[in-house]
């Protein structure tokens, strides 16, 4: 019973995993793929630390953090999306 | 040797061994040099657009290789329609957004094949190249774009310019509108939405007047619109004409255009008002590209194509998926290039769930974000959040998200050509 709880604990992480991967592709076209985006005007989102993200995202969406367009965007995600996109980021490489 | 096979099951693989110089003996024999197809399963995308290519490069990032790709794309370069009208308005050259599919090929491993597609059978689970070709899928993708409705716009075809295709046209109206004398008229005509890029006639009308406001100061853009009142990011595009374009630009809501006379450069509306400029510009309307409408994908008015919102799958025909300008939209959802590539992050997702026998995501979520530039430098966006709702089976913009700039600036000129570099590469890099 223990072993299957396991196993169960083990896919699920892999479908957060996963899930995070899917979701920051929706932000992927601004900020580059994986989050290695190109140019000078972005910070490059890949390989920074998970708490880092999700404070600067929760942060743009209760509108503490003033923006052009991420305070609007932001309130389309979920904590809990929000939460899998940096978990996803913090393990992308900064350079590809 | 010395492998895992072998140590397991030594006679089976010992036969496979076998069995596979045979076959090679045996084509060798009868001079069959072609190569063996992959085991591997094999989708086909048709148009690398901001859709198809970014639906192939994820395909193969997200399936680890392990799904062959193959594009077929009639352009040997992809040219981005977002950021064209910047040619018309002089600060941008068609070279600065022409691109190569070299990386799609080389870095991605994806088959691209110069051709367009004549034939989708969806029963026989191939298609029919121009070219004579045909090519079997295990899921196909249709991102064809859009074509125009000439037998709505009699008069037009191939003697007013549209430029709405990024490429030899948008060329040849910034040609026209550097001929014209100063003291001329620009007039574009914009059909019924819907149609590709609801802000991008509205930008292009500032374009043009930033262009005068340097070179031709007493000239004068028209705008006659189909349309009530201006589609996308109205209030902020009515403001920029009547302060930085005042006198230069006048916007008629209301005209729908239903035919133009080339030859006297005039456009003449439904009601018989006719309208002579010195450079006409066309904007006719539109549908899903020919191969969708050939392939029985394009359900809704004989224009649009209907797909589930979860994988992008037609409704119409199995195992065949739309993306981009070409599909019925849901509420509130553009036809924009981000879009599209939008679509194609959550299709790839889809098919390479669905080729290994798993359910796709069922909560997908999709941004929109759409710059538009009022001059050379200032811009302003509209942005959107899209979310799947399982009781109305279809995406919806997520309450409180999205809006609108509150101003031009010179910061959000910056943002978009980040914008423009960044998804340039999601698709193609």
């Amino acid at each position: 019973m223990r072993a299957i709880i396991l196993v169960m604990l083990a896919l699920a992480g892999d479908a957060a995993a996963a899930d995070g991967a899917k979701l920051y592709a929706s932000c992927a076209g601004c900020h580059g793929t994986g989050g290695a985006g190109v140019g000078q005007a972005l910070p490059v989102l890949a390989g920074q630390s998970k708490d880092t993200l999700v404070a600067s995202l929760r942060a743009f969406k209760d509108g503490s953090r003033p923006a052009t367009i991420m305070q609007q965007i932001a309130k389309g995600y979920s904590d809990e999306e929000i939460a899998a996109i940096a978990a996803y980021l913090a393990t992308q490489k900064s350079k590809p | 040797m010395v492998d895992g096979a072998s140590l397991i099951h030594p006679t089976k693989a010992h036969m496979k061994r076998r069995d596979f110089i045979g076959t090679a003996m045996v084509a060798a024999i009868t001079g069959c040099a072609t190569v063996a197809p992959s085991s591997k399963p094999h989708v086909v995308v048709i148009g690398g657009g901001y859709g198809g290519a970014t639906a192939a490069k994820y395909i193969r990032l997200w399936s680890e290789s392990a799904i062959d790709v193959t594009v077929i794309e009639p352009n040997p370069s992809f040219i981005s329609c977002p950021l064209s009208n910047l040619v018309l308005g002089g600060s941008r050259q068609l070279a600065d957004l022409t691109l190569s599919y070299e990386a799609l090929k080389t870095r991605h491993g994806i088959r691209l094949i110069q051709d367009t597609v004549s034939r989708i059978d969806a029963t026989g689970r191939n298609v029919t190249l121009a070219g004579g070709q045909i090519l079997r899928y295990d899921r196909l993708i249709v991102s064809p774009g859009v074509d125009f409705i000439w037998d709505q716009l009699p008069g037009a075809q191939d003697k007013v310019l549209h430029a709405w295709k990024a490429g030899a046209q948008t060329l040849a109206l910034r040609a026209q509108l550097e001929a014209m004398p100063d003291g001329g008229t620009f007039a574009m005509t914009i059909p019924a939405a819907p149609y590709r890029c609801p802000p991008g006639p509205y930008e292009r009308a500032c374009q043009v007047a930033h262009y005068f406001s340097r070179a031709k100061p007493r000239s004068k853009v028209l705008i006659l619109d189909a349309n009530e009142d201006v589609v996308s990011k109205g209030a902020l595009f009515k403001r920029v004409w009547a302060e930085r374009y005042r006198g230069i630009v006048e916007y008629r809501p209301g005209f729908n255009t239903v035919a133009v006379d080339a030859a006297k450069g005039m456009a003449i509306s439904e009601l018989g008002d006719k309208v002579q400029a010195s450079v006409l510009n066309a904007i006719p309307p539109q549908r899903a590209g020919a191969i969708a409408l050939q392939g029985g994908l394009a359900n809704i008015n004989k224009r649009w194509c209907e797909v589930d919102f979860l994988s992008f799958e037609s409704t119409q025909a199995r195992l065949v998926h739309v993306l981009g300008d070409a599909i019925q939209t849901s509420p509130l959802m553009p036809k924009s290039a981000h879009m599209a590539n939008q679509h194609a992050k959550v299709c790839a997702a889809a098919i390479v769930d669905l080729l290994n026998g798993r359910v796709p995501n069922a909560r997908p979520l999709l941004t929109n974000t759409c710059y538009s530039y009022v001059s050379d430098k200032e811009v302003i966006h509209v942005a959107s959040v899209h979310a799947w709702d399982a009781a109305k089976r279809t995406l919806l913009v997520v309450p409180g998200s999205g809006g609108l700039s509150t101003a031009p600036t010179e910061l959000e000129g910056v943002y978009a050509g980040s914008w423009a570099a960044n998804i340039w590469a999601d698709t193609l890099a």
